[in-house]
């Protein structure tokens, strides 16, 4: 499935960290730890392909993903810490065009409907530059519900802004992806309530 | 195949609608800049006939980059980049979308508005078709080209004045042979030619620049 081995990854002029290896099978829930600036997110742009590493390599289904990026990217979702809204588009239009983009065939309804489902029904209309910061995080979480056939989700900091019941509301769903046979490898600082024990990966220990 | 080209086409002629005031001080900036050489050079009607070509057309062609940089800003500060460079759709496809989006909001714009800007500097009757043909095959060319220049300089301090040093010596074949067709035509040697030559530019800058400006984003979002 997805496995790293001998990662290392210079930002800058510094190196992050070094023989950093992982291994994330079908099922499979990690949490990527450390304190800040210990490359957290790097080592996620780095599975991406989002960014290259300085040595080593990273391996989806067997296959190095410097040579089939496409392979990987066709089943990843990848929602950054960034939120990837524009301020001029509705929840609405910001998620039809996220879907739509990515290369899923999303129809108006089931966005209505995962937006519902994410507490934002009466948000539908309003601009995006109108909504709270965590309200901004639920819409780019609320693709999670559309792409279920995408097998790898990668999430960086979800549990950010988000209020308790919301947390909750994402740690079962992302129970749920990986005991349908999913994987997700995310980052956070929070103690989210998830059903299973997550694997903890500490970015700390490989750090130079 | 064509869902993120669709996706993003129509999602950024929605955004230059929704914030259209961006795209009414590009075509502001064309007709002042074209005002201003009546006022610099005098109110000659000779001379302002002989250069009417060459101000037009360098005047559109400061209007596309002063556009230029809007091209991917919002999108890389917002991460939209990001998740476009990670569709499952090939990238080339959703980049010559937003192309062509801009060129349509910036471009198109000034090819209309130009012929009105011939009349105030007293162009000829007959060079309008000229004028109008190779500003519609000459401008797409400069939004290819500053594309790629967009996309390099992409998050750099200062990236505007290096995005203008990069490009404008890439414009200034366009510009040549652009505004050469307005005056080919006006001493009657027939502007075929120049036009025959902006339509291979088109054609060349069409096929290669997108794969470019890919290849640009990718190191520029690393």
């Amino acid at each position: 499935m997805l496995e790293a081995h001998d990662l290392a990854c210079l930002k800058g002029d510094r190196l992050l960290f070094r023989g950093l290896a992982l291994r994330l099978q079908a099922g499979g829930l990690l949490r990527v730890a450390g304190p800040n600036g210990v490359g957290k997110t790097s080592l996620l742009r780095l599975v991406t392909g989002l960014a290259l590493p300085e040595a080593g390599e990273v391996r989806w289904r067997s296959v190095g993903i410097r040579s089939d990026r496409e392979a990987l990217h066709r089943e990843l979702l990848y929602l950054g810490h960034a939120p990837a809204l524009n301020d001029l588009l509705t929840p609405l239009e910001n998620l039809r065009f996220a879907c739509a983009a990515a290369g899923d065939d999303v129809d108006e309804q089931s966005c209505v409907t995962a937006l519902a489902r994410i507490g934002l029904e009466n948000q539908l209309d309003l601009p995006a530059r109108v909504l709270s910061q965590g309200q901004r995080r639920r819409v780019g979480l609320a693709r999670l519900f559309l792409s279920a056939r995408r097998p790898l989700w990668v999430l960086d900091e979800p549990f950010t802004a988000l209020d308790v019941a919301a947390v909750a509301e994402l740690a079962a769903t992302l129970s749920d992806h990986c005991d349908a046979g999913g994987m997700v490898m995310l980052t956070t600082h929070q103690d989210a309530p998830f059903t299973r024990v997550p694997d903890v990966l500490d970015v700390g220990a490989y750090a130079c | 195949m064509l869902s993120a080209f669709f996706a993003v086409l129509r999602r950024d002629l929605l955004l230059a609608w929704r914030g259209r005031a961006d795209v009414l001080v590009t075509l502001a900036f064309f007709v002042i800049v074209v005002c201003l050489f009546p006022f610099g050079v005098g109110a000659e009607a000779n001379l302002l006939r002989t250069i009417a070509p060459g101000v037009l057309w360098v005047a559109a062609l400061l209007a596309c980059l002063l556009s230029l940089h809007r091209l991917f800003a919002q999108d890389h500060a917002d991460g939209t980049l990001e998740q476009l460079l990670l569709s499952s759709e090939p990238a080339v496809l959703w980049v010559t979308a937003k192309v062509l989006a801009f060129w349509l909001t910036t471009g198109l714009p000034v090819v209309v508005v130009a012929p009105v800007l011939g009349m105030l500097l007293d162009l000829e009757q007959g060079a309008y078709p000229a004028l109008v043909i190779s500003l519609v095959l000459g401008t797409p060319i400069l939004a290819l080209l500053g594309a790629v220049g967009a996309a390099l300089t992409l998050g750099l301090r200062g990236g505007g004045m290096l995005l203008a040093l990069l490009v404008l010596p890439l414009f200034v074949p366009v510009l040549i042979f652009g505004a050469g067709a307005v005056e080919a035509e006006l001493s009657g040697t027939g502007a075929t030619a120049h036009l025959l030559l902006l339509g291979g530019g088109l054609a060349g800058a069409l096929a290669l620049a997108p794969w470019a400006c890919v290849a640009a984003l990718r190191v520029s979002t690393e």
